[in-house]
């Protein structure tokens, strides 16, 4: 229990939201204020409480989007429509408003700039949402790692962050691949179709460079791309999984 | 309570279930995946579980001895850490009294160990007297491989990490000894009726 006693207790704390962008119809980035804030890895993620007239509580984790070097505490939140938290951070909450938060939390799904590379980052949906923390991190650090984001999307309408990723590839070291599981757009330049070891095998770094994976999504694609990889030959310990199903509620 | 999350309100109901589930959690119905890495894919010639540490003469079956052993009907609640908790799981296992019948230890406390390097530490006091098991059953069929297939560990009154997917064997402690989660700044406990979430609650 000693060693217990010396980790900092994580207390909830007050947010204020300080701007609110629509990415997509159902997804919401969420600008914080957050005085109290310690700081985060890249990776981690928040509880969020929310507290009723009648003193219901409800709370979720949500992954944080925003890099350590930000300098801003920033959530993305996808609508689930029989959800209870996400229509409300999507639908209700505005500037202004204050919201009750504790973290970081995790550890493990997380990247720091002196970790290195190369850097693989597969996301589903809304599962991109720790992976750009990392990508933001990457390059706000001005680290050098090699980093290939291979993001899959229903249609081209849902992509996150479309216009800052478009802005990401073009670093130097960065390579951003986007792939349509639903849809096949006239003049798409990305892939089509579910991730699949065909897929990894060409987007992947190849097993031998050691590269780290962070896999993120529901967990159909979290099980194919987390089996792909290690098809592929690299270490089970070489990749970081976490899943963003519809009980983030 | 002095923070009012404005314009928010109860969505769901849930009649009825006062009383099972815990402070922080709301009822899921699908039965939702965590796990830190790859599933692992054991072959059941391969498998075997040990007990080993504070014991004079290990202990070890093979998947089609650990099968002979007597097994239980297990109807529990389940509650994860990241706020889901599900009604009458239906489970089938090995109890971990059965495992450790006739076994004279010191040891206080357990970690369980794992399939792709997890583990995670009880009190030995949590694992007997009929409080957890090792399960290899789901739903009346074989527990599937990304819920811990072929075996995890059972110890539904604690939050579900605790709950080692792909578990190998117990090694009995003197001295607790964090596991995974735990040293990743989890609860070192987990009781979800406390809310023990993190280090510290």
């Amino acid at each position: 229990m000693a060693r217990a006693a010396l980790q900092r207790r994580l207390s909830w704390q007050l947010a204020e939201v300080v701007e609110s962008i629509d990415e997509t119809p159902r997804v919401r980035s969420i600008v914080l204020s957050a005085p109290d804030w310690q700081g985060h890895r890249a990776g981690q993620h928040v509880d969020v409480r929310l507290t009723a007239e009648d003193g219901y509580q409800a709370q979720r984790s949500y992954s944080i989007a925003s890099a350590p070097d930000d300098h801003k505490l920033v959530l993305t939140v996808e609508r689930l429509d029989d959800g209870e938290v996400s229509p409300y951070l999507v639908d209700e909450l505005r500037p202004g408003d204050k919201l009750e938060l504790r973290g970081p939390i995790g550890g493990y799904f997380a990247w720091d700039a002196d970790t290195g590379g190369p850097l693989l980052l597969v996301g589903g949906g809304s599962g991109i949402v720790p992976l750009m923390s990392i990508l933001r991190q990457r390059i706000a650090s001005g680290s050098a790692a090699a980093v290939r984001l291979l993001a899959s999307w229903r249609t081209s309408g849902d992509i996150i962050y479309a216009t800052e990723l478009e802005r990401c590839a073009a670093v130097d070291g960065v390579e951003i691949v986007h792939t349509l599981t639903r849809e096949s757009p006239a003049g798409w330049g990305g892939r089509i179709g579910r991730i699949d070891q065909a897929m990894l095998a060409d987007v992947a770094w190849p097993a031998q460079t050691r590269g780290l994976s962070f896999v993120c999504g529901p967990t159909g694609l979290v099980e194919a791309v987390a089996a792909g990889l290690v098809g592929l030959g690299h270490e089970p310990g070489q990749i970081k999984t976490e899943r963003f199903g519809p009980t983030g509620g | 309570m002095a923070f009012i999350s404005r314009g928010f309100k109860r969505r769901t109901s849930e009649p009825g279930q006062e009383g099972r589930v815990p402070p922080g959690q709301h009822l899921t119905a699908d039965f939702p995946v965590l796990s830190a890495g790859p599933t692992p894919h054991r072959q059941l010639a391969d498998w075997s579980l040990s007990i080993r540490g504070e014991i004079d003469d290990p202990l070890d079956w093979t998947w089609d001895e650990f099968q002979a052993l007597p097994r239980e009907r297990i109807t529990k609640d389940i509650h994860c850490v990241t706020t889901w908790s599900k009604l009458d799981t239906e489970w089938e296992g090995v109890s971990v009294d059965t495992l450790l019948d006739g076994v004279e230890t010191t040891a206080e406390f357990v970690v369980a160990y794992c399939d792709g390097g997890y583990t995670t530490n009880l009190p030995l006091a949590d694992v007997t007297g009929g409080k957890a098991w090792i399960a290899f059953g789901y739903g009346g069929e074989p527990l599937a491989p990304e819920h811990g297939g072929p075996a995890r560990l059972l110890v539904p009154h604690l939050y579900f990490w605790k709950s080692a997917k792909w578990v190998r064997g117990l090694r009995l402690l003197q001295e607790d000894e964090p596991g995974f989660w735990e040293g990743y700044g989890y609860h070192n406990y987990g009781d979800p009726w406390l809310e023990q979430r993190y280090s510290g609650d």
